[in-house]
């Protein structure tokens, strides 16, 4: 007689309905939820040709852009331990960075207007982000030119710390800074991604 | 250790706490308990010790809520009339599954909670004593019997 382990088994299996179900009352929690700023970081999954890319976002704006290759699943575990667990999927909240993205990576959008969240790069690295938002579309420039626009020339190796942490990538353009031989250098996405974010800009450029 | 990302706990337990207010108040008002369990447990979770049962710390808070909701539908609180007989198809019996869900939510009210907070939830005996305002002793002998019960649903089925 060993039904027991029969019933708990059955008791925790869930039936097609019951996950069919999720999708609706997920929607309704993110809902909720949005209305009384309980989402602390919102994100969504967006598909590009540069592979998925996870976008989120606090109620200040974008916090982070990540690629494939940074694994989206430990990207959350961050910025649940980082910035809040309260981490759900809602896409709503970033409709506006979805559609700017699409624009760009279809060559219409050549700068970005977009509210960033930049909490998760502080100090030195901070600095180095504000500095590349000013590397105009389809321009690149040297780690080393970088260091030096900021005063230190010798913190181009620091620069490239700077860019491979760096929290919203595409958005703030980190892809733009290369090594002084003219060769790509190291990129966040996979060299293959800063390859092909240069091309865009090379092809789309006025 | 560190609380993983919410929507992780959401895809981790929300069918089990769907099913857990489907026993304590009926389908037609299980999606309200439901949405009110996670948005309660959205506001509290940034305190919740890392490493907890996070799936009794959800049933804890669907227990209180379906409290409220059967308080607000100012009735008893067995849901059993309410719950429709699933029928197969062509006069086939209804899946097994079905039929167990059934039986648990036709046992009596401490039971019930017993069954779920306990083998459903993973709950010790003491906390969910607590959440039924009875013992520890009282609450292990409620599941005890809540099985029984269901196992001769699952005998019937079967013979």
């Amino acid at each position: 007689m060993t039904f027991e382990p029969d019933i708990l088994t059955r008791l925790g299996q869930h039936n097609d309905e019951s996950l069919e179900s999720m999708g609706r009352l997920h929607a309704r929690l993110v809902e909720a939820a949005s209305s009384e700023d309980l989402v602390d970081v919102a994100y969504r999954i967006l598909d590009t040709p540069v592979g998925s890319l996870l976008l989120a976002a606090t109620t200040v704006g974008v916090v982070r852009i990540a690629f494939d290759a940074q694994c989206h699943d430990a990207v959350l575990d961050d910025l649940a331990r980082k910035v809040s667990p309260r981490v759900l999927r809602a896409p709503a909240r970033l409709d506006l960075a979805a559609r700017q993205l699409d624009e760009y990576f279809s060559g219409r959008r050549h700068s970005f207007d977009l509210p960033l969240d930049l909490q998760l790069a502080r100090g030195f690295r901070r600095l180095v982000l504000g500095r590349l938002t000013d590397l105009d579309y389809g321009s690149m420039a040297s780690y080393a030119a970088v260091a030096a626009a900021l005063g230190n020339p010798k913190a181009a190796r620091a620069v490239g710390t700077a860019c491979a942490a760096n929290p919203v990538p595409v958005v703030v353009p980190c892809h733009r800074v290369v090594r002084s031989d003219g060769s790509a250098g190291g990129y966040v996405g996979g060299v293959e991604a800063k390859r092909a974010l240069l091309a865009l800009e090379t092809a789309n450029r006025l | 250790m560190s609380l993983p990302p919410f929507e992780v706990v959401v895809a981790d337990h929300g069918t089990t706490v769907l099913r857990i207010c489907r026993a304590m108040v009926g389908t037609d008002d299980a999606d309200d308990a439901w949405a009110e369990t996670f948005l309660a447990a959205l506001a509290a979770y940034p305190r919740l010790e890392p490493n907890s049962n996070v799936r009794g710390w959800l049933a804890t808070i669907a227990h209180r809520k379906a409290i409220d909701q059967i308080r607000k539908r100012n009735r008893a609180p067995l849901p059993v009339d309410r719950l429709p007989e699933v029928p197969g198809r062509c006069g086939e019996p209804a899946p097994r599954h079905d039929d167990l869900w059934t039986a648990v939510a036709a046992l009596p009210t401490k039971q019930r909670g017993a069954v779920l907070y306990h083998y459903v939830a993973g709950l010790p005996y003491a906390e969910v004593g607590q959440l039924l305002d009875s013992s520890e002793a009282a609450a292990r002998r409620a599941a005890a019997d809540g099985m029984r019960a269901l196992r001769s649903t699952v005998t019937r089925e079967t013979s």
